[in-house]
């Protein structure tokens, strides 16, 4: 399914905006990501397997917070990076 | 495993100040006489880069801590003096917690420590919240001290996350006995000092003699907070510490710490954040005392930035101000922020939260700065070029 990925993490991705990734659920979906591009699923994920503090992951359009999400290969997964600070 | 301890030689040439910075890293050049600086970068401009340290091993490979924007902790690791980098393949992570058990995150990478020369890879990190990790393939990898992050009185001995620093509770001064690489001590703010024999498996308290005059007991066994730790290179059994109470130096076997800062003028007192080592003399240290009064500041008293050295182990105290701002300066020096080289007469060089570089080719007798205008400064670390002139 396609995946779009932002800017502050597209250099894990060989500067793609759009990648392909593969799995039944969102924790499968970012486990491929991470074969494909190494270290992207950790400034993603904490050790913990919770969601970074400032990163969103939308499904379809609706946000989804858990990684036993199920996702159909038609879906498409949005990552999005909240920035703030000064 | 032992070492014979040798004394460094002075060295000469061009001096390397690894800068790292609230957003981002940078390095700064010397001439060979330490005279005039060129400033390179910025490298990961917008990242907070908490540590930047060239290995003293072989003079070529940096490693530099760094929390990605939001997106988390990591190391990044160069073999080519910055200009390229790689990123760790698995940066420090605390485990897993069992299902229904709340784990702990890094919520960044603070203190970067290179094993000993006999040590070929091994590095040690302290994160925010208190934690200890060892890679022993040159930052590559990094696993967990499951002897420390996993110490049942842990959570004891750090009173809990809320009790740390405002930018987060820390682990730092990660110091390797030169002459036994499994004697570690660290420092936790909070939390205090504590020592490992057996590199990392057992940890104990090594706080007796320090105040810790914001809890109920003010000399507990632990809690304390200790702000920078150095162990002298040639002289391992002396320790000084610069301590959110005072200025302390250990001579063991004496395992008591003694107050060294009282000392210091009242009017200045001796509460800041870092301790700087002369490489050869152990009874030379330095200081950047700061406003530790009433809620706090952590400001130069007065508005009058000045560095204290003293030549006898802490029994007198000289100021070290000429070519500062004489008035209404109120600049910060955090606790790696400042450093000594190996040169004679010894350079000495902070970095300021409003991110400037000071530098001294005389130890501290006059002062210059060399960069100006740099993002808040976290840390600032001397380096030589020439590998023969390493210690």
């Amino acid at each position: 399914m396609k995946v779009l990925i932002p800017t502050p993490l597209r250099s894990y991705a060989g500067e793609r905006h759009e990648v392909e990734a593969a799995g039944a659920t969102l924790g499968a979906i970012l486990e491929d990501l991470d074969r494909c591009y190494p270290g992207i699923r950790f400034r993603m994920i904490d050790e913990q397997d919770a969601i970074r503090r400032h990163i969103r992951i939308f499904v379809n359009g609706d946000q989804v917070r858990s990684l036993g999400t199920s996702l159909g290969a038609a879906d498409e997964v949005l990552i999005v990076q909240a920035l703030s600070g000064g | 495993m032992t070492a014979k301890l040798s004394a460094p030689r002075p060295a000469a040439g061009p001096v390397l100040l690894l800068v790292a910075t609230r957003k981002g890293a940078f390095i700064l050049k010397s001439d060979p006489a330490r005279r005039s600086w060129k400033t390179a970068g910025p490298m990961f401009l917008g990242h907070t880069v908490h540590h930047l340290v060239l290995d003293p091993r072989d003079r070529r490979t940096l490693l530099l801590a760094a929390r990605t924007g939001h997106l988390g902790p990591t190391v990044f690791r160069s073999l080519d003096m910055g200009k390229t980098w790689k990123e760790a393949a698995r940066p420090p992570a605390f485990p897993k917690a069992a299902e229904g058990q709340k784990g702990r995150v890094v919520d960044h990478v603070f203190w970067l420590t290179p094993g000993l020369a006999s040590e070929t890879g091994v590095w040690y990190a302290g994160t925010s919240p208190q934690g200890l990790f060892r890679s022993e393939d040159g930052g590559v990898n990094w696993a967990t001290v499951p002897g420390f992050n996993d110490h049942p009185m842990l959570a004891k001995w750090t009173g809990g996350e809320q009790d740390g620093t405002p930018d987060g509770p820390k682990l730092h001064s990660i110091l390797v006995d030169p002459r036994d690489a499994r004697h570690l001590y660290v420092g936790m703010s909070s939390g205090g000092v504590f020592e490992s024999h057996d590199q990392g498996t057992n940890w104990r308290p090594l706080n007796a003699g320090c105040l810790a005059d914001f809890l109920p007991e003010p000399y507990p066994e632990y809690g304390h907070d200790p702000h920078c730790m150095r162990l002298h290179p040639l002289a391992p059994d002396i320790l000084y510490q610069q301590n959110h109470c005072g200025i302390y130096r250990m001579a063991r076997p004496d395992n008591r710490w003694a107050r060294v800062g009282s000392s210091m003028p009242k009017n200045v007192g001796d509460i800041g954040f870092p301790m700087v080592l002369h490489p050869r003399d152990p009874d030379r240290v330095w200081v950047f005392p700061m406003d530790g009064g009433t809620v706090w500041p952590r400001t130069s008293p007065g508005g009058k930035p000045a560095v204290y050295g003293t030549r006898n182990a802490g029994k007198t105290w000289q100021r070290l101000a000429t070519g500062l701002p004489a008035r209404q300066s109120w600049l910060t020096v955090k606790r790696q922020a400042m450093c000594a080289d190996l040169h004679e007469p010894v350079g000495l060089y902070f970095g300021t939260t409003n991110g400037e570089i000071w530098a001294s080719r005389n130890e501290g007798a006059k002062w210059a700065c060399v960069a100006r205008h740099l993002p808040h400064v976290y840390a600032v670390e001397a380096a030589e070029l020439r590998a023969e002139l390493r210690p």
